[in-house]
């Protein structure tokens, strides 16, 4: 069982995962805040490769992509930031990263470099199942689970074929749209959600457009875990975030245990 | 009407280009695109509608000019014929496209459309067939773009499209394409996204390559009419591709016939500061398909850079990918200041200001025209007029005008 799998075996109520972009707002302040996020409560955290056309996210997570850039971040330091990061904690790691980096560095250096620097997983928003074959038997050779996504458009025939090859989790989009803050959670969430548990065996984890700890509350109820994006970049913006970021998963938590049954 | 070449496949590859590199959430809209298209294919109330639009309300056919000052200047014996896409409505080639896509959208029963725009030339063809089809129009165009077509941007207003600026990055194409990418993923029940090249995922670049291939269909039953033989160059400019897929399509198969893609050299190949995919690109995935591309060491997408705004892009539609890794068509490109005299020198020559894109087609020709022989016929794909670049070219000019 590798890390990803053991903490949603040995889960109490819904996970808490946070998504950052690395090298925002620098290389160093990743690894500090991941673990401070750790500290703090988060159980998994999904680590952005920043990318300088990211067409599924709103513009909080691509202003941070641009400035990770800037600060000369690149798939090396990525794996860099990985293993400094393994150096003093266990936490379940996964790359969330769009597919053009990841081939040009070569999908099989990019696997086994990652997973020897200690990462447990892999997201790769544009590239469907379809498209994805090389690079899923690759992935699993090297022990790399690749997560997929799935939207509440998606029919029940893809759900099912979507589910039957994610592995780790099935990464549930809550809205049709790009990541970002949103005040209301998009109506229809819990018959998205049954109709994926139809063909699902593996954990289900929702995220996009999913900030305030009520929210995560609401979404908790229904799935194993609560990803949240925007709202982490957006406290990483300010000089302050090392009261506010523990402050705010402190709160998140609550709602997310208030859930549990 | 349309020829039936097995490509692309299923999965819309041209042997090992195109694809579909897509948020799982945009997959139900290509699905449903696809099945749309195909039924229209075969609908003949509407290839009918599409050709009664075509003919009354763009101008089709466009005439085949045969430029003899042009070629008399430049020494050339060959017939040097332009395809005049330059005189159809709203300005430019686009509108084959768009017409097509705009009765699919009404068709699919969506009643928004979404689209990119760069030098304001799609933009204005589909503001233009959107108003005429009573649909919702917003397009998203870079703000570098909007300031240097200006013109447009006041076309796109007046035909009642909402135009969204688009700040970031370079301010250009690729960003107007992320942002309409974007778009349509918060709107994609309702929203056609209404692509404007033979770029992005399946079904697009096979779909506006079909509905863009009425220019070198045209044109094989103009020559063969005329001169009962088949050309023996076409040349036009690249962008994404689509003005010269469709004067290519219909004569892939004639072996005889060279066909010739002009990128856009901007200030020379070796600045950097060029929109040369297919010259000086590698293979990646961006936009939806694998193709082409203009990158850096770790894959981030670059700056492309060109005078002309409808190729100022980073990327190429897969099938010339394919094309120009069989052998069967040939790249080149050439430099800014080039495009611009071939303007200045086609008005001059030809009493026909040419779009600063299909100028670099032009420009090409005129380095061609020299070495070619006599009686030797070459197509130049007019693919639009320049009244949108005036601005430009007066201040490259440089007070000449
Ligand atoms: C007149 C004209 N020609 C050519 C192009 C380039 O596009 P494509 O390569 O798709 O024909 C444009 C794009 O805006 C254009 O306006």
């Amino acid at each position: 069982m590798n890390r990803l799998n053991s903490v949603f075996a040995d889960k109490a109520g819904a996970l808490f995962i946070a998504y950052l972009t690395v090298g925002y707002p620098s290389l160093e302040e990743t690894v500090e805040a991941v673990l401070l996020l750790e500290k703090s409560g988060a159980d998994i955290i999904e680590l952005g490769i920043p990318f300088s056309d990211p067409l599924v996210d709103g513009i909080t997570i691509q202003q941070a992509g641009t400035k990770a850039l800037q600060n000369g971040v690149n798939i090396n330091r990525c794996i860099e930031a990985v293993r400094l990061i393994r150096e003093k904690s266990d936490i379940p790691l996964i790359f969330m990263g769009y597919y053009n980096p990841i081939l040009q560095y070569g999908p099989e250096a990019f696997c086994a470099n990652s997973f020897s620097a200690g990462a447990d997983g892999l997201i790769i928003p544009d590239l469907p199942p379809e498209e994805a074959g090389l690079l899923e038997e690759t992935a699993l050779q090297h022990g790399l689970d690749l997560i997929y996504l799935i939207a509440p458009s998606t029919p029940d025939e893809k759900i099912k074929y979507v589910a039957s090859r994610s592995r780790g989790f099935l990464y549930l989009v809550s809205v049709e749209g790009v990541t970002g803050v949103r005040e209301n959670l998009p109506p229809g969430l819990q018959e998205f959600v049954e109709r994926v548990k139809k063909y699902a065996v593996q954990p289900l984890c929702m995220g996009f457009g999913i900030s305030t700890p009520e929210q995560a509350g609401q979404v908790a109820r229904l799935v194993d875990g609560v990803i949240i994006g925007s709202n982490i970049i957006r406290h990483l913006s300010d000089e302050n975030w090392r009261t506010s970021l523990p402050a705010y998963v402190h709160e998140l938590k609550s709602f997310l245990r208030i859930q549990e049954p | 009407m349309v020829p039936d070449i097995m490509i692309p496949d299923e999965k819309g590859y041209f042997g090992n280009f195109g694809g579909r590199f897509v948020p799982e959430v945009l997959a139900p809209a290509l699905d449903e695109l696809i099945r749309a298209y195909e039924e229209a294919k075969n609908d003949n109330a509407f290839q009918l509608e599409l050709d009664r639009l075509l003919k009354e309300w763009a101008g089709r056919p466009t005439p085949l000019y045969e430029a003899v000052n042009f070629a008399d200047a430049l020494g050339s014996k060959a017939r040097i014929l332009l395809k005049r896409e330059d005189l159809l409505h709203t300005g430019a080639h686009k509108i084959n496209n768009v017409l097509g896509q705009g009765l699919l959208a009404a068709k699919m029963g969506k009643r928004r459309i979404v689209a990119e725009t760069g030098a304001g030339q799609h933009g204005v063809a589909v503001a233009a067939v959107c108003a005429m089809l009573k649909l919702e129009c917003v397009i998203h165009m870079g703000e570098k773009d909007m300031a240097r077509q200006a013109p447009n941007v006041a076309r796109m207003r007046l035909l009642g499209a909402e135009v969204k600026p688009v700040g970031g990055g370079s301010g250009t194409l690729k960003e107007a394409v992320n942002e309409a990418f974007r778009d349509w993923v918060a709107s994609v029940k309702e929203t056609h996204y209404l692509l404007g090249s033979v770029v992005g995922p399946h079904p697009f670049p096979m779909i506006v390559r079909d509905f863009q291939s009425v220019i070198g269909e045209e044109v094989k039953r103009q020559i063969i009419a005329r001169y009962d033989r088949l050309p023996d160059y076409l040349i036009a400019c690249v962008g994404g591709g689509s003005n010269s897929i469709g004067l290519f399509y219909p004569f892939v198969e004639e072996q005889t016939v060279k066909m010739i893609g002009v990128e856009a050299g901007g200030q020379g190949l070796e600045s950097g500061r060029h929109a040369a995919t297919l010259n000086m690109g590698r293979t990646g995935v961006f936009h939806g398909s694998r193709s082409f591309l203009l990158q850096d060491a770790d894959g981030n997408i670059s700056t492309a850079h060109s005078v002309s705004a409808g190729l100022d892009y980073p990327g190429v539609g897969p099938e010339h990918s394919y094309l120009k890794e069989s052998g069967r068509a040939h790249y080149t490109a050439v430099m800014d200041d080039e495009a611009l005299q071939a303007v200045e020198f086609l008005s001059l020559t030809e009493g026909i200001i040419p779009a600063l894109e299909s100028a670099h087609a032009l420009a090409y020709t005129m380095k061609l025209a020299p070495s070619l022989r006599e009686g030797e016929i070459v197509v130049v794909n007019l693919s639009g007029r320049g009244d949108k670049d005036m601005e430009i070219i007066r201040e490259q000019m440089e007070g000449k005008i």
